[in-house]
């Protein structure tokens, strides 16, 4: 019994990163309705200037602020300058965009900071959180920090003005134009606060499986994976299905024997298509009705 | 009288060469690939895909061979390096030797470096009798002469490495619980093999736990959990460097104090042992057989200080605690070895030859009493390994160096 | 939103190509025909190699343009089935000695199954979820290859080796008494070309018969298509099983031109290719699936040539490039060239 309450507790704290990861890919597929399979990418560059900062002498908190306003800045353009041009062109075509984005910005980090792993300092320290030893102050820390993400998205969609435009040009673009809704910039918007997001998450991950910059790689499917989970209109959804996949995976890992260790990844996914089989929009998600 | 000293000036002159070098009159012999200007290396390294960590391999190695040729090359003859991306995969890594091969006609393929990428070329080296010289894996099966007297390895063995951990717990702590936990691949799976096979026939009770983990996991923290839950004594950490660091991290942060071992891939001080903490690392057990460029032991070694001048000259900037540059260095130092014995006579018949007749070959940048031989039988060749003990900020060898020699199967 | 529900009036992911529209005219068939014929005559084993796997990932690309072109389920997992029919070529090649012509259709029928089985819990999905079930396969597959239980027939992560075929005795006497001989690359690269014609005839025949166009009608409205009585379930599968069949045989030739098989070589990063390959070539434009293929083959080398440091970032921004001046693909190249040749015909 103390070995499952262990294995939940320590998947709680893997888990915190995939809901992290995940709170970025629901904003962004809020505002364009699409996964990007480079927001991964984003959150390690994002990661890397910050640790860069902080290699000139910044400290913690300041380079902290410096990256999530550099990350936004840097989505938004990135969405105005590569994006905008590709706005009528095929769905598919968009989505060969984000692989050439991903290949691009994983290139560049490897040449300006190499691919040796390096140690990233965390605001929250390390020792063991209320005495357990098997979730960190920091892991802890990355919990709050997800949290609080959370709720700040959370009364930016319902309560500002801002965020129930977002929302509007997500889902009906043609009649929020008819409002006098700026799409375009809402676009650009989203972008930017998903990359801002994705930075923050980037910066709570990288403590634990160190900066570099492949350290996204496993991550982002996860996230995918907790996002879909917990249904794509919801960041609640996102960060339960992280903590979710978290936990499941940990306990497929230690409980289904032979297999189990060797095929993580695989059963959690094939779990989340079961879940989509019966739920379609995922545990949380609203159910989407398509008229012809 | 002026004329005939001139005779015998000359003619001294040709005697004295003919005694200093008997190969010097030998007759002027190339296979595609050598001339009398240059001699054409070719090389596959992934510089892209999962394992991109290990393409500074390939950078460290041209930036070697133009060191070699603004020193006047070897016998006179140019080096031109022409290495390719295979990005880790094997069908990529086919279409990139037989490009080296067949267009850009190199003498030898040197230092190809994966295992799947290795496997997937040796038979098609092997046929059309090419050298596919110092692999770049710690597979096992390179060390083959019979079945592939084309192919040879370079760096010991994992499973020899595996070995001597096997032998050394052995004897030091006979009754210790061990748990294993390794890469599920063919990295990892060599290591395993290379401990109970170490064991023999105490492998299934001394050994209470294989944990094995996928590369594309982004953290491995679960697996330690599971692992302490079953309260081995000795942790048996069979990862590359980014997993190493934080199984120590792990171990540390869970108050748990087993005797950990670490793979030699896993040991540079600045990118695995900082990271996870120095406090964390201490007592942690490994084998070298090359320097760690990070240690400041070796800050004094003559062979360091040229590695250090080589890097500071050629490769301004590139991060030296990357064990991979260390280890470019030393195979390249070993092929110019091989070419520059063979002297005018550049057939690959004349390369393989001259790779399995090396004898007490010391580069910059082994350990003190590791030497590289080879023979005819004997293609593996670097079998040597010292342990050591990690102390402070550094590590401390101990113990002899150890021959961890495995035959292949 | 008050509303529990959202109602959305969906784009088709993938657009609609007309019927007409999907296929080379028979001038431009011709030409390419010859010069597919006449080249490898001309040019190195190496080249012939390389053009070789360039039918093969072809022959994969083509396979996606059916599945997402034609019936509009996207699909990030096609390097699953390649993987199962390598190794099925693979296995019965080196474990039972089978002629390796005859472990092509096997492969195929083996995938088809596969595909179709994985088709069927598809059907609930679309659009992202569809994506993201077919990544999760194609992410497993490596990790299933690798599996203890399977070793003994994989290799594991050591992978089979396998042999090459030397073309058959008969057109080797043949041609010896014309003092003529045919390398092993040479025999292979006809045997594939035969085959790659074989079923491109009938992935074109497929896509104009009555069930490509129960496909297409899904495509463009499925719930339209379904109301006029098409039997969205059986064609939806059908089309998973046909695709993934045709990327068995695909997989299959190419474990024996390359003579190894390896779980390392069938990685997401193949589907990802293999994805990237249809939007340059055009979806749904079955021709361009080799415009797709050459394009992941070759672009990459020519990266690698321009910046071995930078290779991934050139190709994203060679990739960006495509995408920027013709966001269709070969396709919308192709219209513009056809546009042309018609006006100057009439000057």
């Amino acid at each position: 019994m103390e070995l499952f309450a262990n294995q939940v507790l320590a998947g709680i704290a893997t888990g915190a990163i995939y809901a992290c990861m995940a709170l970025a890919v629901v904003m962004i597929y809020q505002a364009i309705d699409h996964l990007n399979f480079a927001q991964g990418e984003m959150a390690m560059f994002s990661t890397f200037v910050s640790w860069q900062l902080m290699q000139w002498g910044v400290p913690y908190w300041g380079a902290f602020v410096i990256t999530v306003a550099f990350s936004f800045a840097a989505g938004t353009v990135i969405e105005r300058l590569l994006f905008k041009p590709l706005a009528k062109a095929p769905v598919l075509t968009n989505v060969a965009g984000f692989i050439a984005l991903y290949a691009i910005i994983n290139s560049v980090a490897g040449l300006i900071w190499d691919f040796t792993i390096k140690q990233y300092p965390t605001p929250f320290g390390s020792s063991p959180f209320l005495g357990s030893q098997l979730i960190s102050t920091h892991q802890a820390g990355m919990i709050g920090v997800t949290l609080l993400m959370l709720l700040l998205l959370f009364f930016f969609f319902r309560f500002t003005r801002v965020g129930l435009a977002m929302r509007a040009a997500a889902s009906l673009p043609e009649s929020a134009r008819l409002v006098g809704i700026n799409t375009s910039w809402m676009i650009a918007l989203g972008w930017g606060m998903a990359a801002a997001i994705g930075s923050i998450a980037g910066m709570m991950i990288a403590p634990v499986v160190f900066l570099e910059p492949n350290m996204m790689l496993g991550v982002l499917i996860y996230g995918f994976a907790a996002a879909v989970l917990g249904g794509l209109s919801s960041p609640f959804g996102a960060v339960i299905g992280g903590f979710l996949v978290g936990i499941f995976e940990n306990l497929v890992g230690t409980y289904i024997p032979g297999v189990g260790n060797e095929l993580k990844l695989p059963i959690a996914l094939a779990l989340i298509i079961v879940v989509l089989v019966v739920k379609p929009a995922g545990l949380f998600g609203r159910a989407i009705v398509k008229r012809v | 009288m002026i004329f005939a000293l001139r005779i015998a000036a000359a003619s001294a002159a040709v005697i004295a060469l003919a005694a200093s070098s008997p190969a010097a009159f030998a007759q002027k012999k190339y296979d595609t690939g050598a001339s009398d200007t240059e001699i054409k290396i070719g090389n596959i390294m992934p510089y892209s895909g999962p394992a991109s960590a290990y393409g500074v391999i390939g950078k460290t190695e041209e930036a070697y061979f133009k060191m070699i040729n603004d020193q006047g090359g070897i016998n006179g003859r140019k080096v031109t390096f022409v290495t390719y991306d295979d990005a880790y995969s094997p069908p990529k890594a086919v279409e990139q030797v037989r490009k080296l091969v067949e267009s850009d006609e190199v003498l030898v393929v040197f230092n190809p470096l994966g295992t799947p990428s290795n496997t997937a070329i040796q038979k098609y080296l092997n046929s059309k009798k090419i050298p596919q010289l110092f692999v770049a894996t710690g597979a096992t099966k390179w060390n083959d002469p019979k079945s592939f007297p084309w192919t040879m390895g370079w760096q010991p063995s994992y499973q020899s490495e595996a070995h001597i951990y096997a032998k050394w717990l052995m004897k030091e702590k006979p009754d210790a619980k061990v748990a294993i936990v390794y890469q599920n691949d063919d990295f990892g799976k060599d290591y395993l093999k290379g401990t109970k096979d170490g064991f023999g026939a105490k492998a299934a009770s001394s050994i209470i736990m294989e944990e094995s983990y996928e590369v594309s996991e982004p953290s491995i923290d679960g697996h330690i959990v599971k692992i302490k839950a079953a309260n081995p004594d000795v942790l048996l950490i069979y990862t590359t460097p980014k997993f190493g660091a934080q199984t120590i991290k792990k171990t540390a942060e869970l108050g748990w104090k087993p005797l950990q071992i670490i793979t030699n891939v896993a040991i540079s001080v600045g990118s695995v042992m900082q990271p996870a903490g120095f406090e964390n690392a201490q007592g942690v057990l490994s084998a070298a057989y090359a320097k760690d460029g990070s240690d400041p032991q070796w800050a004094n070694d003559p062979g360091m200080k040229k590695w250090n001048a080589f890097l500071d000259k050629y490769m301004p900037g590139v991060d030296k605690t990357d064990n991979g540059v260390v280890y470019g260095y030393g195979a390249a130092q070993t092929l110019a070895k091989v070419l520059e014995m063979c002297g005018d006579d550049l057939t690959r018949a004349n390369v393989m030859k001259q790779a399995a007749s090396l004898k007490d070959f010391t580069p910059d940048t082994l350990l003190p009493g590791v030497k590289i031989n080879t023979s005819a039988t004997d293609f593996a060749p670097i079998p040597q390994l010292q342990m050591q003990r990690f102390k402070g900020q550094k590590w401390e060898l101990f113990g002899e160096i150890i021959s961890g020699d495995v035959p292949s199967e | 939103m008050s509303a529990a529900e959202e109602v959305v009036t969906e784009a088709p992911a993938v657009e609609a190509v007309p019927k007409r529209a999907m296929t080379l005219g028979y001038g431009t068939s011709l030409v390419v025909l010859v010069a597919l014929i006449v080249i490898p005559l001309f040019v190195k084993n190496f080249i012939i190699f390389q053009l070789t796997m360039l039918l093969i990932y072809g022959l994969a690309v083509l396979a996606l343009n059916i599945l997402t072109g034609g019936s509009g389920q996207f699909s990030l997992g096609q390097s699953a089935f390649y993987a199962v029919g390598a190794y099925t070529s693979a296995i019965l090649m080196e474990h039972t000695g089978m002629n390796y012509a005859l472990t092509l259709p096997i492969a195929g029928i083996i995938c088809f199954g596969f595909g179709f089985l994985f088709g069927l819990p598809a059907l609930r999905l679309s659009g992202v979820y569809l994506a993201l079930a077919t990544f999760a396969l194609a992410t497993a597959m490596p990790q299933l290859l690798k599996l203890g239980y399977f070793e003994d027939w994989t290799g594991g992560v050591q992978g089979l080796v396998v042999t090459k075929p030397d073309a058959p005795e008969y057109l080797q006497s043949l041609l010896s008494s014309l003092h003529l001989k045919i390398s092993q690359d040479m025999w292979l690269y006809y045997f594939t070309l035969a085959i790659t014609i074989a079923i491109y005839v009938a992935a074109v025949n497929l896509l104009r018969s009555r069930s490509g166009r129960a496909f297409m009608a899904i495509r463009d409205n499925e719930i339209a298509a379904s109301a006029m009585g098409v039997d969205v379930s059986l064609y939806k599968t059908l089309a998973f099983g046909v695709s993934a069949g045709i990327t068995g045989v695909a997989g299959g030739l190419g474990a024996i031109a390359v003579q190894f098989v390896a779980p390392d070589g069938y990685t997401i990063q193949l589907a990802i290719s293999l994805f990237l390959g249809m939007v340059v070539g055009g979806v749904g434009w079955l021709p361009g699936s080799i415009v797709g293929s050459a394009f992941i083959i070759f672009v990459p080398n020519i990266a690698e040539s321009v910046s071995k440091g930078l290779s991934g970032a050139v190709f994203g921004v060679l990739l960006f490039l495509v995408i920027f001046l013709v966001p269709h693909g070969a396709r919308q190249v192709a219209i513009v060239a056809q546009q042309l040749i018609g006006k100057l015909k009439k000057n």
